[in-house]
């Protein structure tokens, strides 16, 4: 998954500015910085949403949007983008049918996605009448169901409990594991120890690419959080490229 | 573009499927498509009360309750999956634009021809509306009517960036329409620009047919001409409504 010079502009406001980098295959990249910063953006872009105004984003060795890519990129954005007026099973049924699943390995992606966010005993509940934290699992869910090579999560963690949260990284890190790609934005800089590794955005360009633990020793901050600060209130500083 | 136009019939079968799942948690919003058009037509029973008009006017309104009905509701409901992200996340997946418009197509369609069965029973029992056409005909045409307001709306959906704009396209798109369409004066006896006006918009074509079909029991040529229009402006609502989805935004 690499981009190139890819800049994004609406009606003369520059979103992003220039922005070349790579994410590693079997990693969980966090995106992190500060909300209108162009996280989203850049997610979309990479998933094939958002037309580029220059540059190139290449995804599995395709460029970002093509077509063969549609069953092979989930995505969950900050709104869990699910229908309210349909059940947990009617949702994943229509979105499974539509990735490609049919009938044993439909059932199978499921019970194993509806296992794993913890939404056990709701299917036949609407989804409209779920909590906060329950559709922003259903909107994971829909992303993870057919098992996608390369993950685009917006925000996933935002309003869940820390021991979801916790549970949901951990599931995050057995995804790499076993050969899946992750990019997970958050605002919150708890979550960026956990990435194996990071961009920091600001203003639309990269303040930072590398491992928390290089970052950390660049700037000789005591956490992430100081780091951040310290490389968003000082001048653009290049730390360890890969 | 290459391949945005195949269809594949699992994917439409399975968005109508959904789409109909959608209804069935909505009785509310079921026993409103499915009563209103006969509410109106009791209602038009009793504001004329002459039995002559009656049989002249009711079946062309049997076509136009459910077209309106049907165009309201298509295009708040495309509206609603563009405001929820819904669209943007299908159109990220594996799903063709007709795939969608099509499921919708079948979905709507297979309501119009409840909405249309029970608007005609309770004209031609109840309300005691005879015409020489007999009612099976009547009931197809009703039911193509329907649908041609269902793609029209899918359309229509697209020019709104709002739900609050889409129910004003009811008024801006399909009221001039029904003035133009020869329910208020004969198209015959309007003026040319009018009659021209009226000549290009798929309403006409969709009470002439009515008219017809309930005019004489036997199925024209003319009835034929006007069904094949009906057809035209329904398929190119429905290729319209695809080329205007977009797999990305700027």
């Amino acid at each position: 998954m690499q981009a190139h010079g890819l800049v994004v502009r609406r009606s003369s406001h520059t979103i992003l500015d220039d922005l070349t980098f790579s994410i590693a295959r079997g990693q969980v990249t966090g995106l992190l910085g500060p909300s209108g910063c162009g996280k989203t953006t850049l997610m979309r872009t990479l998933v094939g949403v958002q037309a580029i105004t220059a540059g190139d984003v290449t995804v599995l060795g395709l460029p970002a949007g093509h077509p063969r890519l549609r069953d092979r990129v989930g995505y969950s954005t900050q709104d869990p983008a699910v229908y309210p007026d349909l059940t947990l099973a009617e949702n994943l049924r229509y979105f499974g049918t539509v990735l490609g699943l049919r009938r044993d390995r439909l059932k199978a992606a499921m019970s194993k996605t509806i296992g794993e966010l913890d939404l056990k005993g709701l299917e036949d509940r609407l989804v409209g009448t779920f909590s906060g934290g329950q559709l922003a699992r259903v909107g994971l869910a829909v992303a993870l169901l057919g098992t996608p090579d390369l993950l685009v999560l917006d925000e996933p963690t935002v309003g869940l409990d820390p021991v979801l949260r916790h549970d949901l990284w951990q599931m995050f890190h057995r995804l790499a594991d076993s050969g899946t790609t992750l990019l997970v934005s958050s605002h919150v800089m708890d979550e960026a120890a956990r990435c194996d590794y990071l961009l920091f955005m600001r203003d639309g360009r990269f303040l930072a690419e590398a491992t928390p633990a290089q970052i950390r020793r660049q700037t000789g901050a005591a956490d992430l959080e100081a780091a951040f600060l310290q490389l968003a209130t000082g001048t653009r500083q290049e730390v360890a490229q890969r | 573009m290459n391949g945005e136009f195949a269809i594949s019939w699992t994917l439409t079968r399975a968005t109508a499927r959904r789409v109909l799942a959608q209804l069935r948690h909505d009785p509310r919003t079921v026993a409103m498509m499915l009563a209103v058009p006969s509410v109106l037509m009791i209602l038009l029973r009793y504001v004329l009360n002459n039995p002559v008009a009656l049989d002249r006017f009711a079946p062309v309104y049997i076509g136009v309750f459910p077209f309106v009905i049907m165009f309201i509701v298509a295009a708040i409901t495309t509206q609603r999956e563009r405001a929820r992200g819904t669209l943007e996340r299908l159109m990220a997946m594996p799903l063709g634009k007709l795939d969608l418009l099509a499921g919708y197509a079948i979905a709507f369609g297979l309501v119009a021809c409840v909405q249309v069965a029970v608007v005609l029973v309770i004209s031609l029992t109840w309300l005691g509306v005879s015409t020489p056409g007999s009612a099976v005909p009547m009931a197809v045409i009703a039911v193509l009517d329907a649908v041609l307001g269902m793609s029209l709306g899918l359309f229509a959906s697209a020019f709104a960036r709002s739900e609050f704009q889409a129910v004003q396209f009811m008024p801006a798109f399909v009221l001039p329409q029904a003035l133009l369409c020869g329910l208020v004066v004969a198209r015959s006896a309007m003026t040319p620009a009018l009659r021209w006006l009226s000549d290009v918009l798929p309403l006409s074509y969709a009470v002439d047919a009515m008219q017809r079909i309930s005019a004489s029991a036997a199925w024209s040529a003319a009835v034929s001409a006007d069904v094949a229009v009906v057809l035209a402006f329904t398929a190119a609502a429905l290729v319209g409504g695809a080329l205007t989805l977009r797999r990305r935004t700027r």
